[in-house]
């Protein structure tokens, strides 16, 4: 009881000094929260974004199409779930610089990418008619189109006059998911080309594969492009994360630092209070000399030193925890939800965060202890600071 | 009357960079029970070693020490801790009071160590602090009472767990001359009254005028055959 009081007096002796340092404790524990926080967001976030989906290509380049047949030999495949397909279209809307994707896709396409949300009556008509489209809400904005509507399009890489009847709109799931794309039937499409450009039918864009098990994505990947190995349309299969190589390749290089980062924090701040207690435990040379005179022994000397250190960091902790909730909360707002679709707190962060908080403790008062228990007596007292 | 302690060709050396520094030559010192003793001599001449020595917080080089009936250089770590809470109090020349705690405790620290409860550890706090006068000043802070004020704290301290002997290392070295006065009326009392051994080291003839023997300590040789005659011609 006395002891515990010591250590709380000795805490409070250089105020200052013990107030920056459980601040400085605090900020690392809400830094070391929010780091940890989007560092497993992230992970949980590529995870199940779309790892289930595969895209297959040329393996030259995207413009150039693969065959319809391809089709059948995917799905064969164990593990897949669900193929289907899309062409770019392209073409003139209006006026050039009215600038939107615009796709040709198997029917199946919303099942596959159920964040395209389309209302079920909107879909059933949209299955029914040959030349009806699905628009996304921001397109059906912009250029004030309902359902009932024309498009009119003049064609460039599907030559011709192309008129599309609007039968749904689809609502973003996600604020990250595109809500500008125009989708239409790729049977379509496909009438016209047998018609007027046989050469050209048949032709399909790329395959986009739904897979049962994300794990499995690059056996599956590789199983896909063995199929059509050596033949005249090699194909190259990724997960759809890869596929978007240019943003995610920074954006992992980005969360690799932050997860490091995480741990550095522990690491400085663990010099922040190893500093302290040193400084503390120099200035009480002679008060420690002065307890062993008096026949306490080098548990005593460890307890006081070992419990301020504690104490420091544990409140600092605490102080750092109390405040972290709060800020994820705030910054959960600004997150784009289709990478973080879980931005919380994990409960492994809270572990970490206070294993770290009293290995921070007993680390930091390792060198102080070593010294008094090593100091003698008689040096003790001789001792000028 | 029994010895108290007895020193028995004992020397003691320090190494500063693998140089040897003797600073006592086989000195041998006997000293009664309820005996005042002063040391004297000038600076350096290994007086605060002796005190350490005798007083189980420093050990010697070669010889034996019989403290209180115990052969203390034989003694290990914690046997000897336990021996000197139970048989030694402390006074040193700057009091060396732990600042962050009141008078009272500072005084109950050595009594933490005992079986003592919390009441009862109150109960020898408050008598011993009205012995040395401070009745009035239990929950004042070291830094809330005068130099004076504070040894004599430091006094208590030494004092409360009723050990049979009390070494003093220059106690009066940092005070003007009346409280020097009243820390030494006070331990020629604890002295007569309370029937403690007291070895003080002093260089101040004053204050070696109030203890009953005085020796000489020079450059870490004891010299023989000192009395009050001598110490009267150094005033
Ligand atoms: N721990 C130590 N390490 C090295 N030298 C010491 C140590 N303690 C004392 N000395 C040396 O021993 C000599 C005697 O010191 P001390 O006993 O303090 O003398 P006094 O108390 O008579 O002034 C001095 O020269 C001092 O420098
Ligand atoms: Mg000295």
């Amino acid at each position: 009881m006395r002891i515990l009081k010591l250590i709380f007096k000795n805490t409070l002796r250089h105020k200052l000094r013990s107030s920056l340092t459980i601040l400085g404790i605090a900020i690392a524990v809400i830094a070391f929260g929010l780091l940890r926080t989007v560092v497993t967001a992230w992970s949980v976030g590529v995870e199940a974004a779309s790892a289930d989906r595969l895209i297959t290509r040329h393996s030259v380049s995207f413009i150039f199409p693969l065959p319809l047949s391809y089709r059948d030999k995917i799905e064969q495949i164990p593990g897949v779930d669900e193929v289907s397909f899309s062409n770019w279209f392209g073409g003139v809307y209006k006026d050039k610089n009215n600038f939107f994707a615009r796709m040709a896709v198997r029917d199946n396409i919303f099942d596959v990418y159920p964040e395209y949300a389309v209302p079920k009556d909107q879909l059933d008509i949209y299955d029914k008619e040959r030349n009806s489209c699905i628009i996304g809400k921001d397109i059906a904005e912009k250029y004030k189109l309902k359902p009932g509507d024309i498009i009119s399009m003049e064609g460039d890489i599907y030559p011709g006059q192309w008129d599309f009847v609007v039968r749904g709109i689809y609502q973003p799931k996600y604020k990250t998911t595109d809500g500008t794309q125009m989708f239409f039937h790729w049977d379509y499409l496909n009438e016209r080309m047998t018609k007027e450009m046989p050469g050209r039918a048949n032709d399909v864009g790329w395959y986009i594969i739904k897979i049962k098990d994300p794990s499995q994505s690059a056996v599956i990947s590789e199983k896909v492009d063995a199929l059509f190995k050596n033949s005249p349309a090699e194909t190259k299969t990724e997960t759809e994360r890869a596929f978007n190589q240019g943003f995610l390749a920074s954006t992992s290089a980005i969360i690799t630092a932050m997860d490091v980062m995480s741990f550095m924090i522990i690491g400085i701040i663990m010099l922040v209070l190893g500093n302290t207690m040193i400084m503390a435990s120099r200035e009480r040379t002679r008060e420690y000399a002065v307890f062993k005179t008096l026949g306490f022994s080098g548990k005593h000397m460890v307890g006081l030193i070992l419990g301020e250190s504690m104490f420091i960091s544990c409140l600092g902790s605490f102080v750092g925890l109390m405040l972290v909730f709060p800020i994820v909360a705030s910054f959960e707002k600004f997150i784009p939800k289709a990478f973080f679709p879980v931005f919380y707190i994990e409960p492994i962060t809270l572990i970490l965060a206070v294993s770290a908080a009293l290995l921070i403790g007993v680390a930091a008062a390792i060198f102080p202890i070593q010294r008094v228990l090593n100091t003698k007596i008689v040096e003790g007292f001789r001792f000028v600071g | 009357m029994s010895e108290i302690i007895e020193v028995q060709n004992v020397s003691k050396s320090y190494w500063r960079d693998s140089l040897e520094i003797s600073v006592l030559h086989n000195i041998s010192l006997k000293v009664n029970e309820g005996e005042f003793l002063a040391l004297m001599g000038p600076s350096g001449s290994g007086k605060t070693t002796l005190l350490n020595l005798i007083a189980g917080i420093d050990r010697p080089t070669k010889g034996k020490l019989i403290v209180a009936g115990t052969d203390i250089a034989s003694l290990g770590e914690s046997a000897l801790a336990k021996w000197r809470s139970a048989s030694v109090g402390f006074v040193f020349q700057f009091y060396n009071l732990i600042p962050v705690l009141t008078a009272f405790e500072n005084v109950e620290l050595p009594l933490l160590l005992t079986k003592l409860s919390k009441s009862e550890r109150r109960k020898h706090v408050e008598a011993t602090l009205d012995i040395v006068g401070l009745g009035d000043r239990i929950h004042h802070y070291p830094k809330q009472l005068s130099g004076g004020q504070e040894q004599r704290v430091a006094i208590a301290r030494a004092i409360v767990t009723d050990p049979v002997l009390l070494v003093a290392d220059e106690p009066t070295g940092d005070l003007d001359r009346t409280s020097a006065e009243e820390i030494l009326t006070l331990m020629e009392r604890l002295n007569k009254e309370f029937n403690k051994t007291i070895l003080m080291v002093t260089h101040d003839p004053h204050a070696a005028q109030r203890a009953r023997i005085v020796r000489h300590l020079e450059k870490g040789d004891l010299t023989e055959g000192d009395n009050h005659e001598n110490i009267k011609a150094h005033i």
